[in-house]
């Protein structure tokens, strides 16, 4: 069995070596592919932004593995981080791809799509995203391109794309991988608005997408008052596991959401502040939750966009 | 207007390489020969020394919302201001014109950037003279894209406005003068976002005009177009004669008023 396996992943080495993918168990910019728990498999991704050396290989993406069929839970952020993930899919089983699921819009996640373009997947994604897709993809596909690089044709397929959505969750759905059902659960805006989770009752595993970072400091894109909503949400779940969207392959459950829940709760107060102080969205950036600095990884990049996005949500609040 | 508005979008079509590189100063120097000359091709543009400033994050943290303001000296006769961020689909973001009770001594309001990109403040004073002004902004990196980020709020919010009277006004205002920062709930959806299912355009949807009077007097009429923020926001300052009356008209011509009681000095 083994040496079948081995057998099965040394053709695909080969077949994928001579489209000039990027194939090895390591992952081009993350770390090895993790079991988190039976037939639940994650591969950590990088803590950086985008770069033409590690093609965008920087989210936690993965998939679980039922009787029948295998569902892919982010595809990954490049064309060859999408066929990197399929070749270790299909190092470790030989059951039919049958499910993409995407956590949410961004393309650190959903860009790898396109090397599952063949296993014609049924593409499972929030109500929303086919929309927030036409509003950002061809933006993101462009941005990745760049940062990739090579001539435009070339450039433009290492980007990859996302593949359109085929289900569309607008509250709750289940996936069934044969003797594996996967709880799919829709979300109002919080991190971006088109999250949405994955749970496994099975083995009490949480896929939580973007809706938890660990590690690197998180992005909001969405809604800050929604977004620590649905982390209160998904705390009660029964979960002893989760599978956060940055960060480690695994956290225990709840423990996990503390220190996400800690920086969302500190930038609310610091707008809330400000804002009563007469405060302007200029001054937000520079100076609210400098307290986590130094507490995350990436702080500078993404702390002052956080402001801002959180600072004109918050505007709207009435004064208390 | 309309003709115009044709031009620079198919403009900006043929020419916005569809990889904009990071820095081209050539390309970036032609482009702002193009869109000086439809948009203001019959004036002579003089760079500004003092009259008109124009202040920007070096780097757009948010594309979606770029703060942006723009600081005239007081003594100018001003008639109207332009902003272009030459890089956008849309070039032209807005114009102010500004009315009798206006006191254009500074105007903030946020933006979408699309790429790394020049902008540049055009001032046209009372008298036929035209100022300009430019700086350079780079884009945001990862994930950040001028678009909505929670477009069930902004539909659901559509047309509200808030008046906000700001205490630190800018320096220099005259006495008797206030500022007050509004803020106008709107998607300001560009027309340009195809769903990959339907393979159909969001409609454009975005504000078109928002005039802001006092009393009977105008204070600015707003030209706007694409690159204005979701949810528009704009700082002004302005002689309070009677309470402040708002209308905003989107491009779909569904009209907003709201009036604020106003005239208190915040």
């Amino acid at each position: 069995m083994a040496r079948r396996t081995l057998i099965r992943a040394c053709v695909l080495f080969c077949m994928a070596a001579g489209w000039g993918l990027p194939v090895s168990v390591w992952a081009k910019g993350g770390g090895p592919l993790a079991q988190v728990a039976p037939g639940v498999y994650v591969r950590p991704g990088a803590v950086q932004d985008a770069t033409a050396t590690n093609d965008d290989a920087i989210a936690n993406i993965g998939f679980i593995i039922g009787h029948d069929a295998v569902a892919v839970i982010d595809p990954g952020g490049s064309a060859g981080d999408g066929a990197w993930l399929r070749a270790r899919i299909k190092a470790t089983t030989g059951l039919p791809i049958r499910y993409l699921i995407y956590t949410h819009v961004h393309p650190d996640h959903v860009l790898g799509a396109v090397a599952f373009a063949d296993d014609h997947p049924v593409v499972v994604a929030h109500a929303r995203f086919a929309a927030a897709w036409g509003e950002r993809g061809a933006f993101y596909r462009q941005g990745l391109a760049r940062i990739l690089g090579g001539d435009l044709a070339q450039a433009g397929a290492k980007a990859g794309d996302a593949l359109p959505p085929t289900e569309a969750v607008d509250t709750a759905a289940d996936v069934d991988l044969g003797g594996r059902i996967l709880h799919v659960a829709a979300y109002g805006a919080a991190h971006t608005d088109s999250d949405l989770t994955v749970y496994d009752g099975q083995t009490r595993t949480l896929w939580a997408g973007d809706l938890l970072f660990q590690g690197r400091i998180p992005a909001l894109d969405g809604s800050l008052t929604g977004w620590l909503a649905v982390l209160g949400q998904l705390m009660a779940l029964p979960a002893v596991r989760v599978v956060p969207g940055h960060g480690p392959a695994q956290l225990p459950w709840p423990a996990g959401a503390a220190d996400e829940e800690r920086y969302l709760t500190t930038l609310a107060r610091d707008i809330r502040t400000l804002l009563k102080n007469g405060g302007d969205i200029d001054a937000a950036a520079a100076t609210v939750a400098r307290s986590e600095r130094g507490r995350w990884k990436l702080f500078d990049a993404y702390n002052g966009r956080n402001a801002i996005t959180a600072f004109k949500q918050l505007e709207w609040e009435d004064p208390s | 207007m309309k003709s115009r508005l044709f031009a620079l979008v198919l403009l900006s079509i043929l020419t916005a390489p569809l990889f904009a590189r990071a820095e081209d100063p050539a390309a970036d120097a032609a482009r702002w020969q193009d869109l000086r000359q439809t948009l203001f091709a019959a004036h002579t543009l003089t760079p500004a020394k003092g009259q008109i400033a124009l202040d920007a994050p070096d780097r757009a943290l948010d594309a979606a919302l770029v703060p942006v303001t723009l600081t005239l000296d007081p003594k100018l006769a001003l008639k109207a201001l332009y902003l272009v961020v030459d890089n956008n689909p849309a070039p032209l973001v807005g114009t102010f014109h500004f009315g009798p009770a206006a006191v254009p001594a500074q105007v903030k309001t946020r933006i979408r950037v699309d790429a790394y990109t020049h902008m540049h403040a055009v001032a046209e004073t009372t008298d036929g003279r035209w100022f300009v002004t430019e700086r350079y902004i780079k884009a945001a990196g990862g994930c950040s894209a001028p678009a909505t980020k929670d477009a069930a709020l902004a539909m659901e919010r559509l047309g509200q406005m808030r008046l906000k009277m700001v205490a630190d006004g800018p320096a220099g205002l005259p006495k008797g003068a206030v500022t007050a920062q509004l803020l106008i709930s709107h998607p300001n959806y560009n027309g340009m976002q195809m769903d990959q299912v339907t393979r159909n355009y969001t409609p454009a949807r975005f504000v078109r005009d928002i005039t802001v009077k006092s009393g009977a007097a105008l204070v600015f009429q707003l030209e706007a177009d694409i690159s204005l923020s979701e949810d528009p926001a704009i700082t002004f300052s302005y002689r309070p004669q009677g309470p402040l009356a708002i209308t905003v008209r989107d491009s779909t011509d569904a009209t907003f008023s709201h009036t604020f009681p106003g005239d208190d000095k915040g």
